[in-house]
This record gives structure tokens, sequence and C-alpha cells, in this order.
């Protein structure tokens, strides 16, 4: 096995997918306590699907998609993040946007794809990112590095800020800091994420990696620099687990992560019952 | 030294009123109670004096010492937080936050700080403890220690006592009473709990829609507002 996998470890695009793929997961992670602490578990998915719906907007037009996904899906996230005074809010907000987004950019993409033949296929590259990790070219790893390097520079910039704000945002504006600053930078930063992830795992499976290594985090530690921390480890180690495994046993590699990712989870619930339970 | 005077204050939201002609004035070393039935605008009135909210009319003026942000606040508890993985140094650290500006990281002044309000809270052992085990009133210490770290001059108060025990709550009051006399806090606390706001502070501020009234707990239980506040207080436990 380990002959097969150095093997595989000489071409390009399998380096290039486990790069890619340790980045995003640690930009994920980093991501996920906070959202999954705020209540924002499937801003993910929501944000995603937009992300989708405007990539189908891009190919009709022949677009770049990036061009289009990146500002339409940054709007989404400032909107649902700091859309605090609206009357649709949470849960309701997310699911409003998330579920028009996916059927608006298939309608488009039936109504006005002559071009395309391979309708379905395209469709489900787009949701499940099928093989794209390993079609990466060196540019989309860069780019990657780029994020990366931004998004671990605002943890740490921030990270004092970014608690205050996820555990009270009332006491930190009460006492004088612009939550509404920290909630935006949050908020383009999640959505620059996901757009990004969309290649790596297709628009279905991001919930998955911003979820699971925070919960999975939190059966385990109980500061909040631990679940962090914590939770970017496990992301990495489920992602370079779940891309091997793909790799040696031809399987698809967002669900191959995920499912890894399902299986820490439950070791993670085994162990903390066995370590006496946390009152919940 | 005189810290907030508060003139024909119209408190509300979005240019609707929920109270107005609010007067009152808090000096250094004041203990004041807030009273009022639910929706009298208490709540309100509490997020325009942390500057959450602006005053609709009237004047509401602080004394220079009292930047924004110089008042220390317990808030109620959310849902989110009591699940909240954190330890409790963590949380009264962030106290800090504003104080800290743009350094990432807290000194090692604030550290000790923080440390010195634990002890002085009796929760020091707690430090490394995880927030969300705690009991509901060792809870609300740690939220306490991070409103002193915030602000040691005036913290300001919401209902610091809702759903504690009775002995847990009388000694929650206790500790604000010390923090009140000993170190020379003032305090201004919304309250439910009439008797005790009676027993431990020295001015009532009572907000009802047909006005307001203000003054020395002496003089609040001479004045017709408190003949009916408690009588209706009776009747609704009743």
């Amino acid at each position: 096995m380990l002959e097969k996998l150095s093997e595989y470890l000489q071409y390009d695009f399998v380096r290039f997918a486990l790069v890619a793929g340790v980045l995003i997961a640690l930009c994920s992670a980093l991501l996920g306590v906070t959202l999954v602490l705020r209540r924002y578990s499937l801003i993910g998915d929501g944000l995603s699907h937009v992300a989708f719906g405007a990539t189908t907007v891009a190919m009709i037009f022949s677009v770049t998609p990036l061009y289009v996904s990146l500002p339409a899906t940054i709007a989404a996230s400032v909107l649902l993040l700091r859309g605090g005074r609206s009357k649709l809010r949470g849960d309701s907000a997310v699911a409003v946007i998330s579920v028009s987004a996916l059927a608006l950019g298939y309608l488009i993409l039936n109504i006005f794809s002559k071009k395309t033949t391979n309708l379905s296929g395209d469709v489900c590259s787009i949701l499940f990112g099928s093989t794209s990790i390993l079609t990466l070219k060196k540019s989309d790893v860069v780019a990657c590095v780029v994020l990366t390097v931004a998004v671990v520079a605002v943890f740490a910039l921030f990270y004092n800020k970014i608690f205050a704000v996820t555990f009270d945002e009332t006491f930190t504006s009460a006492v004088g800091t612009k939550c509404g600053v920290y909630n935006t930078v949050l908020a383009v930063t999640t959505a620059v994420v996901i757009v990004l992830a969309v290649n790596l795992v297709g628009a279905l499976l991001i919930s998955a990696l911003i979820v699971f290594p925070a919960l999975c985090s939190m059966r385990l530690f109980r500061s909040f620099r631990g679940v962090m921390l914590g939770a970017a480890v496990l992301s990495v180690i489920c992602a370079v687990s779940g891309i091997l495994i793909s790799i040696l046993y031809s399987t698809p590699v967002g669900s191959t992560i995920v499912a890894f990712e399902l299986v820490v989870f439950i070791v993670c619930i085994i162990v903390d019952v066995l370590k006496g339970g946390t009152k919940k | 030294m005189r810290l907030i005077t508060a003139e024909n204050l119209s408190v509300g939201y979005e240019g609707k009123s929920v109270a107005e002609n609010i007067s009152f004035s808090l000096n250094s070393g004041d203990y004041l109670c807030i009273v009022g039935e639910n929706g009298a605008g208490k709540s309100t009135l509490m997020k325009t004096l942390l500057s959450l909210k602006a005053p609709l009319s009237g004047k509401l003026e602080f004394d220079k010492s009292l930047r924004r942000g110089e008042i220390g606040y317990l808030p109620q508890q959310t849902e989110v937080q009591k699940g909240f993985p954190a330890t409790v140094l963590e949380i009264v650290l962030s106290g800090f936050v504003s104080k800290s500006g743009l350094r990432p990281f807290y000194s090692k002044d604030e550290k000790k700080q923080a440390l010195s309000w634990l002890r002085r809270l009796e929760i020091e052992e707690l430090k490394n403890n995880s927030y969300k085990k705690l009991s509901g009133g060792q809870q609300q210490r740690v939220l306490l220690a991070r409103a002193l770290c915030a602000a040691d001059k005036l913290i300001l108060l919401d209902e610091p006592t809702a759903g504690l025990d009775p002995l847990v709550t009388k000694n929650m009051y206790s500790l604000i009473s010390s923090l009140n006399k000993e170190n020379k806090v003032s305090v201004i606390m919304v309250s439910h709990d009439l008797d005790a706001a009676l027993h431990y502070s020295t001015h009532i501020l009572q907000i009802t829609h047909s006005g307001c009234f203000f003054g020395t707990v002496e003089e609040y239980k001479n004045s017709s507002f408190f003949t009916l506040f408690s009588g209706k207080e009776g009747e609704n436990n009743a």
C-alpha cells in the first residue's frame, strides 16, 4: 500500500490535491467553530448554493465563474450574517436564499444552455465536486495558499475580538467595540472560503467541512483556544486521510472526506462519553 | 462626583417612544435600582445608557471620566452562552476586548487584573474550568468579573439574579453590595425584585407609562409610586 502511495505522490495532481485539500480544510475548520457556535451551521450549505446559482449564470454568459460567484456569495454572506434587523433571520433566511439560488440556478441552466450537452454531468460536478480536486492547476493551488494565509492572518490578529463577538455581541458592543466590522470581516472570509471550497468538495459537501471539525473538537476540548486548534488539526487529518483513501480505492474525493469526518465524529462522541460525558 | 445626568429623557425604538420624561442622576458611589413593570421601558433605557441606542429627546450627559465603553455591563445570559466552549479565564479576559484596541493579545497587566477580580469574586480556583459546566451562580460571577474588567467605576447589571435559587440570589446581592461599598464601584441594576432593591440600593428609579419617580430609597418608600407598585405586585403574586 505504501508503495502504491509513494508512486501516486510523484504525480503533480496528487500533490496539488493534497496541498489544496489541507489548506481548505484548515480555513473551513477555523471559520466553522464560530459559525457553529453562532448557530449558523447551515450557512456553508446556503452560501454554496448561491455560488452554484452564480456559477450557472456565469456559464450562460461565458464569464469566468469566479467573477460572478465571488461577489454574489460575498453579498449573500454579508446579508445573512449581518442582517440582524430584518424580519427574516437566522435559519429561515439561510433556507430561503439557499433553496432559491439552487432552484434558479438549475432553472437558468435548463432554459439557456443549448450549448451544454451534458447538463446533468455539469450539475453533478458543481454540486458534488466530482473529481475536480484531482484536476487542479498550479494557479488554483496558489490561490488556495493566498487565501489560507489571509484567513489565518485574520484569525491570528483578531482572535480576541472574534472570541468576544462570538461569545457575547451585546456586551462587546456595549463596551465600545464595533462588532459590525468584525461581523463583516467574518462574513466576507466565510464567503471567500466557500467559493473556493466549492471547487474542492462541491456545493453539497461544504457544510460537512465547516461543521464536523468544530463539533468533534468541542467534544474533546474545554477552552475556546483548544477547540479552535483542535478543529484545525482534526480537519487537516480528515482531509489528508480522505484524499489518500479516495486515491487508493478510487472513491469520490468529497464523499470520502465526509465519510471519514463522520467516523471521527462518532469516535469523538465515544471518547467524550467514556471520559465521563459533558453536561450539555 | 456626578457620573450621569438625565433630564426629560425619552427612549424608544425607531422613533417610537417607549418611556418619556425620565430624569435622574447618578453620583459616584451610588447604587441605583431601576424598577418598573414589564414593557415599561427598562431595557430600552438600559440600552440607551450603554450608547447602544440614541436617546429620542432630552438630555443625557456622562461625566468626562466615563468614555463610551466605560460602563461594565452584565447582560442576561443567552442560550448560546450556556453551552459555549471556553474557560473562565478566557471569558473574563474578554472584558478587555475594547481596552486592548488593535493589540492582538491581552497584556500581562490585563491578565493580572483579571485574576485579581476572580480572586475578589471568590472564583479564582475556577479559572481553568469549563464555563458551561459551572452552576448558574458561578456563571454570573464570571460575567460580573468580565464586566469589572471592562470598567471598574460603574457597572450596569441586567437582572443579575434571574434564574438563581434563593440562597445564591442572596449571596449575589451581598457580593454586589460589597463591591459598591468596599471597591467604590457605582452600580445601576435593572431588577424585578422590589424587596431586594429597597434593601440594598441607595436610589430608586421607577419607570411607568404615566410618569417616573427618582429619589432615595427613603423618599421612594413615602411616595405614591411605591404604594401603587408594591400593591400591584402583591396582586400579581396572589
